[in-house]
C-alpha cells in the first residue's frame, strides 16, 4: 500500500485516494480537425511505461483535490507530488534505478525479494 | 519420442524411486533464426506454439520467456473457467475455448484437472437481476448453458451462503453448469510438453528487450541471449506487451494494474462450486487440496510490481465474510498480486498491426485463464494464416477506431 504525501494535508494512507490515471493528456486543440484515429489515440490510448510515470491522484476521502504525482510503476516509488497546474517537473531529473533490461530493479519489484540497499 | 503417462508407467517409476522419469521438455539454446518466435510461455503462448506445430504444421518456432514458464499469470489467477459473456463476439470466443477445455486432458494426455463444478454470479440489487437477467437470455440464444437461479436454489447450492441477513442480501443469480476450474500450472505443462515434442524450442530464462522491425517488417528480436532473427512474431506478454509493442513503436490502449488473489488454509470440502459477486467483489472456490482460492479486485493504478496493496485485500475478505460467516476465523496462507493488462473495453486483443508480420495477444485484463486453449488456438490461426479467425476478427486493434468496441465491463466479473 502506497503512503500519498497530499500536498494539502501530508502524508495519508493510499486508501484515501483515487486514482485519476495518466496527467498532462492534452485534448485536441482543435476538434474539427482531427480524424478518427487521432481521436482514438486521445480517448483510448494512455501512456503504460514500466518505469517513471506521470499520474493524477484525487484525495476522495480528505480534501477532494486533485494533484500529479510522478511514480516509478517497477518499484511504485513516488518520486515527487505537485500540484495542478504547475509544470510538471522533467524526468532527466530523477537517476533511473533500474537495472536489468527490462528495468526489474533490485529493491520493491515483485520479481525480486525486497532488500534494504 | 512420444511420453505416455499410464498406470503402468506409474507403478514402473515407483520401481526407480521416481528418480528415472524423463524431462518433460527440453532446454535448448536459442538458434539464430526462427520462422515464429511467440514471445511469452504462459499458457497462451505455449498453446499458441501447440497449435502452430498440431493444426498447422509448421516447424522452426520458438517461445521465449523471461522467467519460468507459467511463472506469470498463468500461475497468478484463481483459475476460473466459464463462457457467460454478454456480446456475441465474446461468447463465441469463450464458448470456443471451453470446448477446448472440455477434451484438454485428452488432446494433451496430461491431466489438467478440468473440473466442471459450475460458476454461481450473483445478483445483490434490482440492477444486478435485470442485468444477470438479460446476460442469461444473451447467453441462451448463443448456445450457452446459463440459468436464472433463485436464492432458494443458491442455498441448496452452497449451504454455507449467508444469502439474507447481511447487508448486500443475495437475490438471485446466473448459474453455468458448464463452467469450472482447472490447474493452471498443469496447462503450461501440458501445453510445453506437447510442443517440445512437435519439434517447438522453448527457451527460458531469456528475456526479450527489443522488437526489431525494418521498413514495416519484423526483422527479429532482441533478448538477453542474443539477436534472434524471425519472419513473424507474436506477443503474448500479458502485463508486459504494451511495454514490448513500443520498442516497435506501436502503442497498444493497455493500461498494467496488479490483481491480487489468496489461498486459505486448507479445509474439508465446504463448497464445491465457484462463487462471483461483481457486485460486493467477492468470488471463491475451493481447490481440490482444500484451499479456499480467493479473488480480489484489481488495485487502482498503473504497476508492475507484482504486489498490490492490502486495502484490495481487505475489501474483499470483508465481503467474503459476509457472505460466509462461516470463513470467519479462517487464515490466509498466502497472497500474491499478477500484472494484468486492461483494454478500455474489457475485451481482449488478438490482432495483426500495422507491421508485417507482428501479432499481439493481449488485454486479456483479469480473465485470461478461462481463455486460455481458445485464445492460443485462434492466435495460432492468426499469425499462421496471416489474417484472424472468424472468431476474433472482431478482437481486432482497429475497434478501437473504428469505435466498434465489444463492452464486456458487466461479464467480466472483476470492476476496472
Amino acid at each position: 500500500m502506497l503512503l500519498i504525501n497530499c500536498p494539502y494535508c501530508g502524508e495519508r494512507d493510499q486508501s484515501e485516494f483515487t486514482n485519476g490515471g495518466e496527467a498532462h493528456v492534452a485534448r485536441p486543440k482543435d476538434p474539427d480537425q482531427v480524424n478518427d484515429r487521432e481521436w482514438s489515440e486521445y480517448v483510448f490510448v494512455r501512456a503504460n511505461p514500466k518505469g517513471i510515470y506521470y499520474e493524477r491522484w484525487v484525495h476522495t476521502h480528505g480534501c477532494k483535490k486533485w494533484f500529479n504525482a510522478i511514480r516509478d510503476t517497477s518499484t511504485d516509488e513516488i518520486l515527487k507530488i505537485y500540484k495542478m497546474g504547475e509544470t510538471p517537473p522533467p524526468i532527466k531529473r530523477f537517476k533511473n534505478t533500474l537495472r536489468s533490461p527490462s528495468g526489474e530493479p533490485d529493491v520493491g519489484s515483485g520479481n525480486f525479494t525486497v532488500k534494504k540497499p | 519420442m512420444k511420453k505416455k503417462y499410464s498406470i503402468f508407467n506409474i507403478v514402473k517409476n515407483a520401481f526407480s524411486n521416481n528418480e528415472n522419469w524423463k524431462k518433460m521438455w527440453r532446454n535448448p539454446e536459442p538458434r539464430k533464426f526462427y520462422d515464429i518466435i511467440i514471445v511469452g510461455g504462459g499458457g497462451h503462448g505455449l498453446g499458441t506454439a501447440y497449435y502452430l506445430a498440431k493444426e498447422h504444421g509448421l516447424k522452426n518456432i520458438a517461445v521465449i520467456e523471461k522467467g519460468w514458464l507459467g511463472g506469470g499469470n498463468t500461475g497468478r489467477n484463481t483459475t476460473i473457467i466459464r463462457s457467460n459473456y454478454l456480446w456475441d463476439e465474446s461468447a463465441h470466443l469463450y464458448e470456443h475455448s471451453l470446448k477446448l477445455w472440455e477434451n484438454l486432458s485428452t488432446e494433451l494426455n496430461y491431466n489438467v484437472m478440468f473440473s466442471q463444478r459450475g460458476v454461481l454470479n450473483l445478483a445483490h440489487n434490482e440492477h444486478d437481476i435485470k442485468e444477470i437477467k438479460r446476460r442469461v437470455s444473451a447467453n441462451k440464444l448463443n448456445g450457452i448453458d446459463s440459468y436464472w437461479a433463485d436464492p432458494k436454489q443458491i442455498k441448496k447450492l452452497v449451504p454455507i451462503m449467508n444469502i439474507e441477513n447481511c447487508r448486500y442480501p443475495v437475490l438471485g443469480a446466473s448459474y453455468q453448469p458448464r463452467a469450472g476450474t482447472a490447474r493452471h500450472d498443469a496447462v503450461a505443462w501440458g501445453y510445453a510438453m506437447r510442443s517440445d515434442e512437435l519439434g517447438v524450442d522453448i527457451i527460458q530464462n531469456c528475456e526479450v528487450k527489443k522488437i526489431r522491425t525494418k521498413n514495416g517488417k519484423v526483422y527479429g528480436i532482441e533478448t538477453t541471449k542474443g539477436i534472434i532473427r524471425a519472419k513473424r512474431v507474436g506477443v503474448v506478454a500479458s502485463g508486459h506487451t504494451s511495454v514490448l509493442a513500443e520498442t516497435a513503436g506501436i502503442k497498444l490502449p493497455l493500461q498494467s494494474k496488479p490483481l491480487q488473489a489468496l489461498v486459505s488454509e486448507p479445509i474439508k470440502p465446504v463448497i464445491n462450486t465457484v462463487v462471483m459477486s461483481n457486485a460486493v467483489h467477492a468470488y471463491v472456490s475451493q481447490s481440490d487440496k482444500g484451499e479456499l482460492v480467493i479473488g480480489a479486485g484489481t488495485d487502482g493504478y498503473n504497476s508492475f510490481t507484482q504486489r498490490g496493496g492490502y486495502n484490495t485485500i481487505e475489501d474483499t475478505l470483508r465481503a467474503i465474510i459476509e457472505l460466509y460467516p462461516i470463513f470467519g476465523k479462517m487464515k490466509m496462507l498466502r497472497q500474491w498480486g499478477g500484472i494484468v493488462d486492461i483494454c478500455p473495453d474489457a475485451s481482449p486483443i488478438i490482432s495483426k498491426c500495422e507491421i508485417e508480420g507482428l501479432y499481439f495477444n493481449c488485454g486479456w485484463g483479469t480473465g485470461g485463464f478461462k481463455a486460455t486453449p481458445g485464445s492460443a488456438n485462434l492466435f495460432a490461426h492468426t499469425i499462421a494464416k496471416d489474417k484472424p479467425h472468424s472468431i476474433n476478427a472482431p478482437f481486432n486493434l482497429e475497434r478501437f477506431v473504428s469505435g466498434r468496441l465489444v463492452d464486456e465491463h458487466g461479464a467480466a466479473a472483476v470492476a476496472h
